[in-house]
This record gives C-alpha cells, structure tokens and sequence, in this order.
C-alpha cells in the first residue's frame, strides 16, 4: 500500500482486498465486551475538518479511538483558518505538535494530495472527503457492504467482487463518492452503471471504467447493488434539472421501482439522505437499504485503514499492481 | 553615447553580419567580413565589440500581454522588476495590462505606469486601457482621455475579465475607431465558467475540479468577430487556448474581419495533465488545455492564424500558490522564459524559422500595438532595439535567478533551450551576458 | 512461534505419531487437572494453535463424551513489535457461544520461545472477559524466554541454542506432521 490514502485509484485489488479482510475482523471488536484494540497506543490523529461532517468525522473519531489512538479534533470553523491561515500553516502547527496523521476533509479537490505531496508534513494523510474528487474510505466501505451482503462475512474472505453489477444513481457530476466508487469496484472486478440526468454527468467521463445511462428503469433488473446519491436540492436552481418532482419521477427510488430489481439485490445511500427527493421512505426504510449498516461497517474500514497504514513501521505490505490503470 | 559593433550575429537567423550601433540607431549593417571596420566612413574605432559567433540576433521583442502589478500589488511585481524581467527576456517593450489596483481606466492611471517605465529606463512601458470603469464591464472608461495622455494608450483590455456585455463590446469597438484603438478581448463567457478551476475534460473529470470548457472562450471570440466584422472595427484576441477558437479566427481572416489573436508560450507547451499534480503553479486563466489544443495553436502560430506571442506574465507571490488549487492564485510569469519556449516549441520543431520568431514576437506586436519604434528590421538607420540569443544554449530553469520579484513559472526544473545574453534598448545595453546592466 | 522457513537441513524431532501421542498426554493432562474439564475452553493461538486446539478438543470430548468449546484467538494487534514491522493481515478471533466468563481458559500454541506471544494473548484475553484461570499449552517449549511466563502442559521440552530454528508443521496447513529442528540462515 502507499504511504496515504488519497484516493481510491491508488488502491490495487490486493490492497483493496487486504483491507477488506482486515476490516471484517475489526467489525468483530463491536461485538465485544470490551470494543478496544491497544494498537494505536501513543499515536497521535488530528482529524482536520474543513467542512462540516459530523458523520464522516464521528466515524473516524470512533475507529481511531477503538484502536487506542490520541485523538485530536480540529474544525476549522471558529478556528484561525477562518482568519485566513493557510492550510500548509495549519497542518504544520498540527505536525509541531506531534501528529503522526492526519485525517483531513476539505471542500476543495485536491487539497488532500497536496498535502501528502508538498514537502509540508511527514504524517500519514488519510483522505476524508476532497471537494468532489475522492471519499476512499466511503467507497471502502460501500464495497465491504456489497461483500457482505451479496457474498457474505466470512465467504468473502479473500474474495473481491468480481462480476457484481453496481448501480450509481444521482449527481455523479458532484459526488466525490461516485468517483472513488468507480474506481474501487473496478479495481475490485465490479461492472459499474453510472445513471443520472446528462446535466448531471461530467464532460470527459468516457475514459472511465463505467457505463453510463440515462434511464433508470432498464438498469434496475440488472443490478446486484443500486447506490443511490445525495442529489442537493440547490442544484435545481442551477438548472440541473426543471424541478424536484421531475426529478424524483425520472431518477428516485420508490417502492415500484425496487420491486424492479431482482430479489437479492441491495439497496445504497452514503447518506445524508433526501427522503422523498432520491429515495422514498418506503425505499429507505426497507431491510434492502443498507444505510445503517454501512455506518457501522464505516466504523471497521477505518479501522482497517488506519491499522494498515500506521500500525506498524511502514504501510501492510501487498503484491504489486497486477493492472495498471 | 558610445558605439556598439556586434561582430558575427545570425540576424533573423540567417547569415553571419556585423552589426553597428552608434548611439541609439543602427548605423550599419554588413556580411561578415565584408566590411573592415577600422576604416574611416563607418569607422567603430572606439565601440565597444560584443563577439556573437553563432547567435542569433532578433529585433527587441515586444510583449503585447504583461501583468505589471503596480499599482496595487507591488508585492508581487512591480514596474521596475517587471521590466527588468522584460530585459532578461529580450525585450524592449511591454504592454501593462490594466488591471491594477486602482485599475487603470484613467488618464491619471496609465501615465503612472508609463512614467514609472520611462524613469527605470529598462523597456518601454506602453500601458493597456481599460475598457470599462473598475472592470466591471458595465460603464465605459475614458478610453478617450486615455489615449490623449502623455502615455498615449491605444490597446484596451478588461483582461481577466471578459467584456462580456455584447452591447458594451459592440460600442467599445465602435468608440475605438475614432483614434485608431483596438480592444483587446479576454475571451471567457462568465456563466460557462462559474467555479471553473481547469480545463473541461477528461483530466477534469477525474480531479473533480470545475471545467472551463473550450465553448466559454469560443462563443466570445466567435461573437466579437461577427461584431467586428459588423461594426467594421479591428479586435484582438488574447491568449486563445483553443482549437475550436484557432478554427474561428481562421474563418473570421479568411472572410477579411480585422482580428488578430496572441497565443501564450505556455499555451504552446504545457497541457492539463499537468493538474493531475494538483500543483498550482499550472492554475491559469485561460486553463491549460489538451495536447490537441496545443497542436493546433502551434500549427496557426506558423501559417499566421495566430499573428503573435503574448506571454501574459502574471507574477503572484509565493503562498498565493503554496496552498491547495482552489485557494491558488491564478496565472504564470513568463517574460524570462518566453523565448525559449517558443524556441523549444516553433523553432526546434521547425514549424518557424527565426525570422518568423521575429515576426511574431516583435514585429507583428509591435504592429498591433501600434508602436512605431519597435520591432523594426535589423537594418541601418532603424532603432536601435535589438536582442542577442544564444540558440545553442540548453540549461534548466532556475527561477531563483530570475528579475521577476515572483517565482510562480510552470518550467522550474525543466530543460529550455536558447538564452538571452543582450538586450538594446535604443542602443543602451539593459542586458549584457546574462546580466542586467 | 518461529520462522516457517523451508530449511533443507532442519531434522525432526517430532514426527506424526509423536506428536499425537503428547496431545493426547495432554489431553488427559487438562482432564486430570481440571477435575474433568467441565468449564475448559480451548482458545489457539493462530494459525497452527488453532489446529492443535482443535485436535487436542477432539481428545478431549473423546476422553469425557461431552462438547468442550474451542476457538481461536488472535493476538496480532496485542503484539508488543507492531512498530518493528509492516502491519500483519489478521487472524480470525473466534469466541466459543458461552463466552469466557469464570470459565478455565486452556490457552494453545505451537511453540514457546520468548514468551511475548503469551503475554499479548493475556492481554487480548482481558478484553474478552474475566476467565476463572487461563492456562497454556504448547506443542514445543524451546525455552529462551524474555518474561515471566511458563507452560501448564508442554508436549516436549526441547533445549534450543538460539542460533536454532524450531518450525512446526501440522496437516492442516503444511500438508505432514513434523517438528523440524534447523539452523538459522546466516545473516545477509
């Protein structure tokens, strides 16, 4: 594996399938009485949020300190960065402190790899969310649900998912979970169906490793796991689409469409959801909807990252990049 | 002021000559040899000899595009570092653009910047007017008043801004006529490129950085032809970045419209793959494009679609490109490095000789511009501004030795070609091995 | 546990039939101290302290005609020279259904050397429950031991200098039963 986690186009398969091993032991810590490992003992994790995400933030908060890792939490609101310090000065404060990574989300693309990149710091910087580039970890995550549910906890062991159809469903043009998604089950072996209005599919999108469709209806029998998207109400009034009733019609969820699918298929949301906008209550709330589960498996992928890259004296070591990209 | 022999120089390129400057004019010109100059009628008896065996002697180059800074922001560049980075470069004038601050839509303004350039005395300074007050593209300037002044502004650009109004665009190039200006147009339609970090495309897609799609600077210059061409104006486009634009400023000459059009050396080499770097010191407006794009600018830079280089030297100081790309400034010094990109890119690909160097980059701005001093034929009794060039030379680019006060050039590191060793201003040496004077 | 490199010198020590002649020494061992076995749980140590675990739990059900709970225990994020290397893929921790509640924990590995693997394990343990006793036993004790730690049942005591190499093979994953007794590669 590499140094840091920027996104998930750095990943090989066995990387991939080595932390998705190693996260289906760390969902085993829940279960336990006791819900901590010593590994991370007297390493230091800043968890550097730009923007505001108490969900990605919490999920990392509760991976970091289940491996017994010091935890600081830096929110940039209220903070200097909103008087005008740089990112390079303000992750160079945290590295004077004795940070050995930082857990960075930032709304500009980017920023992330610049970080890892530049000469500021020595930490380890694990992505959390860069503008509408990369979310690593969510597409982690995503991918270990899919493992879990299509082929099993222990089943999957060792297997990456090979032949699974996935579905994306929404604003491909701003999700940085679409990307990092694409990439990963690709790499994983996946066929991946991207489905969004035009107005909502990047320009320069056909050297992706994806389909890409307009009509939801014909995607959805064939579908082993369908993802649904965030879809931002404000992207109305950018003329993305004409209005929210329009869109839900052509591109959301409900309980008709889902009877479409076939039976052992999933159904996905990174969350925050936009019950009645991309997906029906009736959708959400199904025992097909893995919403909740992917919040808990959330929690064990980070884990598994954070043990892979910093719990020893270097990053686990996989076999190198059968593919190349 | 003294005699200058300069002994053996390629001019244009082409066969060695002798070259002879007294005070500020070239008083003779002859074929190697041909002439022995300790003779009595062009005698060089007390000049001073630059021996230029092998190099190249252009006509001193003309920037039409060049971000001086001052006023405003004398943090980053200022008409004094800024010409003496001209001088390093080869050049005898610039066109400092108006976006300064305050903006230079006065009268007050631009005689500032041209006296400034006039006192430092290491290249003219021709300052650009403004089109609109503040650059709001909204109320015209005083393009007039601008012209009368002692700076005598003919070229107006709300660069960095396009003037985007079609209205405010028509009348700008109607008004324009009465004293022979031209408006120089930042090309970038503003809806098209709300939140645009880098060229739309591939590269884009996959950075998740917002695109600045090609039809956002197509539309405009495809837009202001027809209404020059309407209008019966001239207008000039900067920085065209590309094909689709090359496509119509090729339509629009071959139909008679008075266009002419700037490429950046930039423009010519570097393409958008580069952002995958996320490195901001590639953030420029317009955005680096792809390699097609760069194919295609460098083909209508040699056949004459594309009239000149125009480096668009924009210096920012270091941390506004030390942080993530969106934070960064926009925009890539250039005059230090200019020639050897057009070298490197025209000259060693053979799509351009040195005298079509000279064309475009002296002679053709100089003619836009409407300087009649500059960019003048090596000859006797022209001007004496001229440029040394030591084609043979290749070196890495060392920013710290740059004049420019800012270091924010895309090529630190990279192997150029080609190295100004002298620079004449009407006779007076700005550059003389490298060194400024 | 020792390096599991193929060495073409190494010589057994243990062949199949010895190997399970002590486990089912030790089998009867567990039962004799345990009053029975009634609250033994068998955890190995992965990966060959499992498949010993395993088998001396078929001894032992044999031995008193009950169930007796076996699982495993891995110990890899516990170890005390995480720092000293590239993190480790992990092993399973499999808990058997009643937990380890006031239960005797028979510990199991293949071979005891500086003792650090016992300790992690102690630890690991902690955080799994309160057990009444844990006790540990090994298939080779080898000796050399950095903490104060000893083996409750020892297959066979084998005095090793440590410039030897002790590796152990089971069925299970090596394809034979042996113990093999070499020499360390010299240093490169």
């Amino acid at each position: 594996m590499q140094r840091h986690l920027i996104s998930a186009a750095d990943l090989t398969r066995d990387d991939a399938v080595l932390i998705l091993d190693t996260a289906e032991e760390m969902a085993r810590v829940a279960d336990r009485p006791i819900k901590k490992l010593p590994t991370l003992r007297g390493r230091t994790i800043v968890n550097l949020f730009f923007e505001d995400s108490t969900r990605t933030r919490i999920s990392f908060e509760a991976a970091e300190k289940r491996l017994s890792a010091d935890v600081i939490n830096f929110s940039a609101k209220g903070s200097s960065v909103s008087k005008g310090e740089s990112l390079k000065d303000t992750a160079q404060t945290l590295e004077a402190m004795g940070v050995d990574a930082v857990v960075i989300r930032h709304g500009a693309s980017g920023a992330p790899y610049r970080l890892a990149n530049s000469g500021w710091i020595d930490a380890v910087v694990v992505n959390a969310g860069d503008g509408t580039h990369q979310h690593p970890t969510q597409a982690l995550l995503d991918a270990f649900t899919m493992r879990r549910r299509l082929i099993g906890p222990d089943a999957g062991l060792g297997q990456d998912l090979e032949g699974k159809r996935i579905t994306l469903v929404g604003d491909v043009l701003h999700s940085r979970v679409a990307r990092s998604n694409v990439d990963l089950l690709h790499t994983l072996g996946a066929e991946v169906t991207l489905v969004a209005p035009p107005t909502l599919v990047p320009v320069g999108i056909e050297t992706w490793p994806c389909e890409v469709s307009y009509d939801l209806d014909s995607t959805l029998p064939k579908s082993d796991a369908v993802m649904m998207l965030r879809v931002q109400r404000e992207r109305m009034n950018a003329a993305f689409f004409p209005t929210e009733r329009e869109y839900s019609r052509r591109y959301g969820l409900d309980g008709d469409r889902m009877a479409r699918m076939p039976e052992h298929a999933i159904v996905m949301h990174p969350g925050p959801m936009v019950r009645g906008m991309e997906i029906t209550a009736e959708v959400a709330d199904s025992d097909r909807c893995t919403v909740v589960e992917q919040v808990a498996n959330g929690v064990s992928i980070r884990m598994a990252v954070l043990y892979l890259l910093l719990g020893g004296n270097e990053p686990a070591v996989t076999h190198p990049r059968t593919e190349e990209k | 002021m003294s005699k200058i022999l300069i002994r053996g120089a390629k001019v244009l390129g082409g066969e060695p000559q002798d070259v002879l400057i007294d005070g500020g004019t070239i008083a003779a010109t002859a074929r190697q040899g041909e002439i022995d100059w300790s003779g009595s009628g062009l005698s060089a008896e007390g000049a001073e000899v630059v021996e230029a065996e092998g190099k190249v002697l252009l006509p001193g180059l003309v920037d039409l595009h060049t971000h001086l800074r001052e006023p405003g922001r004398e943090d980053s560049e200022t008409v004094l570092t800024g010409t003496r980075a001209a001088a390093s470069g080869g050049y005898t004038t610039v066109f400092a653009m108006a976006n300064t601050f305050p903006v230079a839509d006065t009268a007050g303004v631009v005689e500032q910047v041209w006296r400034l350039g006039k006192e430092h005395g290491y290249c003219d300074v021709q300052p650009i007017g403004a089109v609109t007050v503040g650059l709001d593209g909204r109320k015209l300037a005083e393009l007039g008043a601008m012209h009368e002044s002692a700076a005598g502004v003919t070229v107006f650009s709300d660069d960095g801004k396009c003037v985007h109004d079609a209205v405010i665009m028509r009348r700008a190039l109607e008004y324009v006529k009465a004293f022979g200006g031209v408006v120089a147009q930042h090309a970038q339609e503003p809806r098209l490129t709300e939140g645009a970090e880098m060229n739309e495309g591939i590269v884009s897609a996959e950075l998740g950085l917002g695109g600045w799609p090609a039809v956002a600077e197509e539309s405009i210059i495809a837009r202001d032809v027809l209404l020059a061409d309407h209008v019966g104006s001239r207008v000039h486009i900067c920085h065209l970045s590309t094909a689709g634009s090359v496509e119509i400023v090729r339509w629009a000459k071959s139909r008679g419209i008075q266009v002419t059009a700037e490429v950046t050396p930039h423009h010519l080499l570097l393409t958008d793959e580069l952002v995958r770097t996320y490195n901001p010191v590639y953030k420029v407006n317009p955005p680096l494009r792809t390699e097609r794009d760069v194919m295609a600018l460098r083909e209508a830079l040699a056949d004459g679609t594309i009239d000149i280089v125009a480096t668009d030297h924009a210096p920012h100081p270091h941390e506004d490109k030390d942080c993530e790309w969106a934070a960064a400034a926009m925009g890539m010094v250039g005059l230090e490095t200019a020639l050897s990109v057009v070298q490197e890119t025209m000259v060693d690909t053979g799509l351009l000789d040195w005298a079509g160097v000279a064309d475009r980059m002296s002679v053709k701005p100089a003619q836009i511009g409407q300087t009649s001093v500059q960019g003048r034929p090596v000859s006797a009794g022209e001007p004496a501004n001229l440029t040394l060039v030591d084609t043979a030379y290749r070196g890495l680019v060392e920013p710290a030795g740059f004049a420019s006060r800012s270091r924010n050039t895309p090529y630190e590191g990279r192997e150029l070609p080609g190295r100004v060793t002298h620079t004449w201003l009407r006779g007076k040496a700005t550059l003389v091995d490298g060194k400024l004077t | 546990m020792d390096t599991h490199d193929t060495q073409s010198d190494a010589r057994p020590v243990l062949e199949g039939p010895d190997i399970a002649r002590v486990l089912t020494r030790i089998a009867h061992e567990i039962v004799e101290r345990a009053k029975g076995a009634d609250d033994v749980v068998l955890l190995g140590i992965p990966t060959r302290g499992v498949f010993l675990a395993r088998r001396i739990a078929d001894k032992l059900e044999q031995i008193t005609e009950r169930k007796i709970p076996c699982g495993s225990l891995d110990i890899t994020m516990y170890r005390d020279d995480l720092r000293m290397h590239p993190p480790r893929a992990l092993a399973r921790t499999e808990i058997p259904g009643d937990g380890l509640d006031g239960k005797l924990v028979v510990l199991v590995d293949d071979v005891l050397f500086s003792g650090r693997t016992i300790r992690a394990a102690l630890d690991a343990l902690n955080d799994l429950g309160r057990p009444r006793a844990v006790q540990l036993a090994v298939l080779v004790d080898r000796g050399h031991r950095e903490l104060p730690i000893r083996a409750d049942y020892v297959g066979k005591n084998l005095p090793t200098s440590l410039r030897e190499t002790v590796k152990v093979q089971l069925a299970e994953e090596d394809g034979r039963d042996t113990v093999l007794l070499g020499a360390k590669p010299a240093p490169r």
